[in-house]
């Protein structure tokens, strides 16, 4: 058996970002991690983060109140203001670790503009934010020494009386399992992309953190909140980031109309993500669209702009859709990107389990409520991630260590035993994934209702029927990516569940969230999160109401 | 379109200790990548197929591997662009122990990372939490050409001295500890250019521009290398025999248009340096007995006085301090210790040199960017210097080369 004082699950930017708080608050920490840190998802933001740098004219609560505008009213106050009033510390302790900001003419860190916002307060590196950020966290990890387990795969969290003490974990390299013991647990796990297909998010990301937490009973919160990306390729789902549209790229329809104009006159193409995904699908539907796509046109913008700022987007463009951005426009939809709900935590990272923590993707505070800005979530990670590592530090000191029911691994090793032994002659994964993946993404998208919800919880469960008999064909035991990716599909199906069920219970359209057999917010009875979680008897529907401080719901508009 | 992988598979928990060649035959779209291809493979037909991957758009750097032979992303190559009658062949990368099928062991490969003490160490007092260091675009910018690097191990696979020499740092940690050394931020590079001026450390590069071929981000490793070799011997450390090979090869060409073959070897192991002296008297033997030996006296170039106008050029470019230039004739007398000993071992080891090398690193385009550097400079030469050797190629041609650089 290994022990620790604090287990950090997950090493993204949350993930570190929590066991860097621990480690320097003094206590014994380790991260686990089913890749290489550095292979982490985080990687892939290209955009930036965002601050409001109130010494240079940028007061944090207008920070605040874009991003609480941004959630349709659906964020918890109370965390908004923790969140953007310590934003500028955190990217300056950033900087201070490492990371090349973008800098302005005086060798200050420089801002872009980004969507939803009335300011340009994104910090940015490139187009490699968020690979920026986590190498550098990567280093910092290294440099205080916090040990790592690399490709180690978690496989459960340990529960005894209600607490967490741990989990049981899979040394991916070698098939072995090990119970590691910990005082505190934290959940880094990321996003559940994955469970909708096409995706932008990559291959790991397949809500683990989520459905290992809801398997134990703790509460999952605004799970029906799904962010389409208004900008995604329409070959392979790829992300052409927001940073075009910062730099002033347009979205033109079929008739070559900058249509934003009819849906949000002020922002156009930075209104909030949600509202401009739903424009586009409008147009699409109402026949303005080519091949179930509208138009991303970077022309006016110049090579020389396209080159410096864009260079990446331009590169996906030209290999995955063939065109060149400076000539012609990109064919682009709206594909599911971000998961703004997840495992409910108050501001110090405190799930509804004793010794449970949770942080970044995976963790709900609720800071995007029913809509993410642009560039807030590297920010979430950061900032909620060094403080529920500090809080559980502190957790874990007061921890009295106790012996742990012997039967642990045997228990994990016959649950995949059962799985290995099953008939080579079965269905695959992969079929499975891709099942569930295209009723999530035609049932739960930028549009809803109440009969394609129900389609698709019952076409769940015959999903599950069907993964109960799924065939590992691999049986060796070094290496076995096939049993992982059939593990992982079970944790996607309880994320899937839990999506489906949060987005049958809310009967109104907010955010994300819009259906259009009832396409109105409705503040009076919908003003409240929905909590789902997993009790003896199948899930469990609750409510818990928004914080609110000084934004009053308003009427949204760009 | 239908395309045949051709996958090289090991699989250590079989009984059957060898890799082999498994072929797959799958349709794919045109715009489809080999990971595409491979993934393809591993959901439909063969589930036990083993490899990294994540992001699919190469920033998570998971899936470095052999195609056709050489390091790529599998995830940034499309099969239209590299397929080849029909197939495409898939191995594992390389240096690095296979852990099953196209999966490596990367341990080797983060020790290393981690022994360049990878992480800002800036001087001074805690900074101020509300203030930035201040420091230029310019300088961040070419850090960022660094910070690219996913850490994907494209540039080690195809190493060729890690392919002989398992100790040398490789070219992606040395890029690393460059992106310290070169951040106006960190504190005294010193320490850092000392432990990397060991034995597997910057100097142990040999220059063959194959991490700078395979890196699918741009980064340029060796032209780290080079940089950092430039600021090791900026700072001093001069004494390793990589630095005093440049400078005694540079010095040479300065002088009399070509490099001084007699002079060098003797120069770059050092001149007071008996032991290594000696060791070099069975090659000097061979090289006798094989008509290869050097002229006593260097030659002069006609091309010389162009070579030095080119010299004068970049020395008014140049802010690196001025070093002190002996004349190579004068080595051999200033050192009447060794003369002996030098001048007859000089005499037989050189043409054994002169046969060692190949004009074959001519790629002048990769030092057309940015300043120049005295490395990079000595870089050129060198390069240059062979290409002027060449019976094929023409002196002449060099010239205008070199006048075209001036010129810039
Ligand atoms: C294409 C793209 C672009 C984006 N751009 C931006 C942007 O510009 N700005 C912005 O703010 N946000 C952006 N986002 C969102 C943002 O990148 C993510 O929300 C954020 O990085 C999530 O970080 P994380 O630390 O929570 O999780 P991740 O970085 O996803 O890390 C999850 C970690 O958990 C580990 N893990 C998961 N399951 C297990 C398990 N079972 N066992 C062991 N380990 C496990 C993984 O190995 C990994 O280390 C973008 C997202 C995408 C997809
Ligand atoms: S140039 Fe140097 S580091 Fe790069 S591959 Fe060749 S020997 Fe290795
Ligand atoms: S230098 Fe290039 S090839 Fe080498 S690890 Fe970095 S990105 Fe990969
Ligand atoms: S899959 Fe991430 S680099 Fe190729």
């Amino acid at each position: 058996m290994i022990d620790h004082d604090v287990l950090v699950i997950g090493a993204g930017l949350a993930g570190m970002r929590a066991a860097l708080a621990a480690s320097e608050s003094g206590v014994d920490v380790a991260v686990i991690s089913k890749v290489h840190p550095v292979r982490s998802h985080s990687n892939a933001a290209q955009g930036g983060i965002n601050a409001a740098l109130t010494d240079r004219g940028d007061p944090w609560e207008d920070h605040a109140f874009d991003t609480i505008k941004g959630s349709d009213y659906l964020a918890d106050q109370n965390a908004v203001e923790v969140m953007c009033s310590e934003a500028g510390r955190e990217v300056i302790a950033m900087e201070h670790m490492g990371v090349i900001f973008s800098r302005d003419d005086e060798g200050r860190l420089g801002t872009r503009a980004f969507g939803g916002q009335r300011q340009a307060r994104t910090f940015f590196v490139a187009d490699f934010t968020g690979q920026a950020l986590l190498h550098v966290l990567y280093e910092q990890v290294l440099k205080v020494g916090v040990r790592t387990y690399e490709e180690w795969f978690v496989l459960s969290l340990i529960v005894e009386e209600g607490q967490c003490r741990g989990a049981i974990v899979m040394e991916i390299r070698t098939g072995d399992i090990h119970v590691i013991r910990a005082k505190a647990v934290i959940l880094a796990t990321g996003g559940l992309g994955r469970v909708f297909e096409p995706s932008t998010n990559a291959l790991i990301c397949t809500g683990d953190g989520m459905a290992l937490a809801y398997r134990e009973g703790v509460s999952l919160m605004d799970m029906e909140m799904v962010q389409y990306h208004p900008t995604t390729l329409k070959s392979n789902g790829a992300l052409m980031s927001e940073g075009a549209r910062g730099e002033g790229a347009y979205l033109i329809n079929s008739d070559g109309e900058r249509f934003m104009e009819r849906y949000a006159p002020n922002m156009m193409e930075l209104a909030s993500r949600d509202v401009v995904s739903r424009s586009e699908q409008t147009e699409i539907l109402e026949g303005r669209g080519v091949d179930g796509c509208v138009f991303l046109d970077c022309r006016h913008l110049g090579e020389k702009v396209i080159n410096e700022k864009l260079s990446q987007i331009s590169d996906l463009a030209r290999d995955f859709a063939n065109v060149d951005m400076s000539k012609q426009p990109v064919p682009i939809r709206p594909g599911m990107h971000y998961q703004m709900g997840g495992i409910k935590t108050d501001v110090d990272g405190c799930t509804s389990m004793r010794g449970l923590y949770a942080a970044g993707e995976t963790a709900c505070v609720s800071v995007h409520g029913g809509n993410r800005l642009g560039a807030n979530s590297l920010l979430d990670t950061l900032v909620f991630g060094r403080r529920s590592g500090e809080h559980a530090a502190n957790f874990a000191r007061g921890v009295v260590e106790r012996a742990l029911n012997d039967g642990l691994i045997d228990r994990e090793n016959r649950g995949i035993q059962a799985m290995m032994d099953r008939a080579g002659e079965g269905e695959l994964f992969g079929s499975i994934r891709l099942d569930m993946g295209r009723t999530m993404n035609e049932r739960l998208a930028v549009f809803r209702d109440d009969e394609g919800m129900r389609d698709a919880v019952s076409k769940l469960t015959e999903l599950r029927n069907r993964f109960d008999s799924v065939a590992v064909t691999d049986k060796g035991k070094t290496f076995n990516t096939n049993l992982l990716f059939t593990l992982e599909l079970g944790f996607m199906l309880d994320c899937a569940e839990a999506i489906a069920l949060s987005g049958l219970e809310r009967k109104e359209s907010r955010g994300a969230h819009f259906r259009t057999d009832m396409p109105e917010r409705d503040d009076k009875n919908w003003l409240k999160h929905i909590l789902v979680s997993r009790g003896a008897d199948g899930p469990i529907i609750e409510n818990t109401p928004v914080i609110i401080t000084q934004w009053e719901p308003q009427e949204r508009k760009y | 379109m239908e395309v045949t992988l051709s996958v090289k598979r090991f699989d250590p928990d079989s009984d059957q200790h060898s890799s082999y060649n498994q072929d797959y035959v799958v349709e794919m779209e045109e715009s489809a990548t080999v990971l595409d291809g491979l993934i393809k493979v591993r959901e439909e037909v063969d589930g036990t197929l083993a490899l990294r991957c994540s992001c699919r758009s190469a920033i998570c750097g998971s899936c470095a591997m052999r195609v056709n032979g050489q390091a790529r992303l599998a995830c940034n190559t499309k099969l239209v662009d590299i397929v080849d009658s029909g197939k495409v062949v898939v191995e594992p990368a390389g240096n690095m122990e296979v852990v099953k099928d196209l999966v490596v062991d990367f341990s080797p490969f983060w020790d290393k990372v981690r022994d360049v003490k990878p992480w800002l160490d800036p001087e001074g007092p805690d900074p101020d939490p509300d203030q930035e260091y201040l420091a230029s675009n310019e300088a961040m910018l070419d850090l960022a050409g660094v910070m690219a690097c996913i850490m994907c191990g494209a540039c080690v696979s195809d190493c060729t001295v890690l392919e002989v020499d398992p100790n040398f740092l490789g070219p992606a940690a040395l890029a690393k500890a460059y992106r310290f050394v070169a951040d106006p931020r960190d504190s005294d590079d010193e320490p850092r250019l000392s432990d990397l001026n060991e034995y597997g450390g910057m100097w142990d590069c040999t220059r063959c521009m194959q991490c700078v071929e395979v890196c699918p981000k741009g980064v340029d490793p060796m032209g780290r290398i080079m940089s950092l070799r430039d600021k090791a011997m900026a700072t001093g450390y001069t004494s390793t025999y990589g630095a005093r090979h440049s400078m005694a090869f540079t010095n040479g060409v300065r002088q009399e248009g070509r490099v001084d073959e007699l002079s060098l070897p003797v120069l770059s192991k050092g001149v007071f340096n008996i032991v290594e002296q000696i060791k070099m008297i069975p090659l000097g033997i061979r090289a006798q007995l094989a008509g290869k030996r050097p002229p006593i006296l260097p030659h002069k170039n006609p091309g010389q006085e162009n070579v030095r106008r080119i010299f004068n050029r970049l020395d008014k470019h140049d802010n690196s301090p001025d070093r002190l230039e002996i004349p190579t004739a004068i080595i051999g007398l200033a050192s009447p210790v060794v003369l002996t000993f030098v001048a007859i071992i000089a005499f037989l080891i050189l043409q054994f040199y002169w046969n060692s090398e190949s004009v074959s690193g001519l790629k002048p385009d990769a030092y057309q960017s940015g300043s120049v550097e005295p490395f990079t400079r000595f870089s050129y030469f060198h390069n240059c210097f062979w290409f002027y050797c060449d019976p094929e190629t023409s002196g002449s041609e060099l010239v205008v080369n070199s006048n075209a650089e001036a010129e810039r």
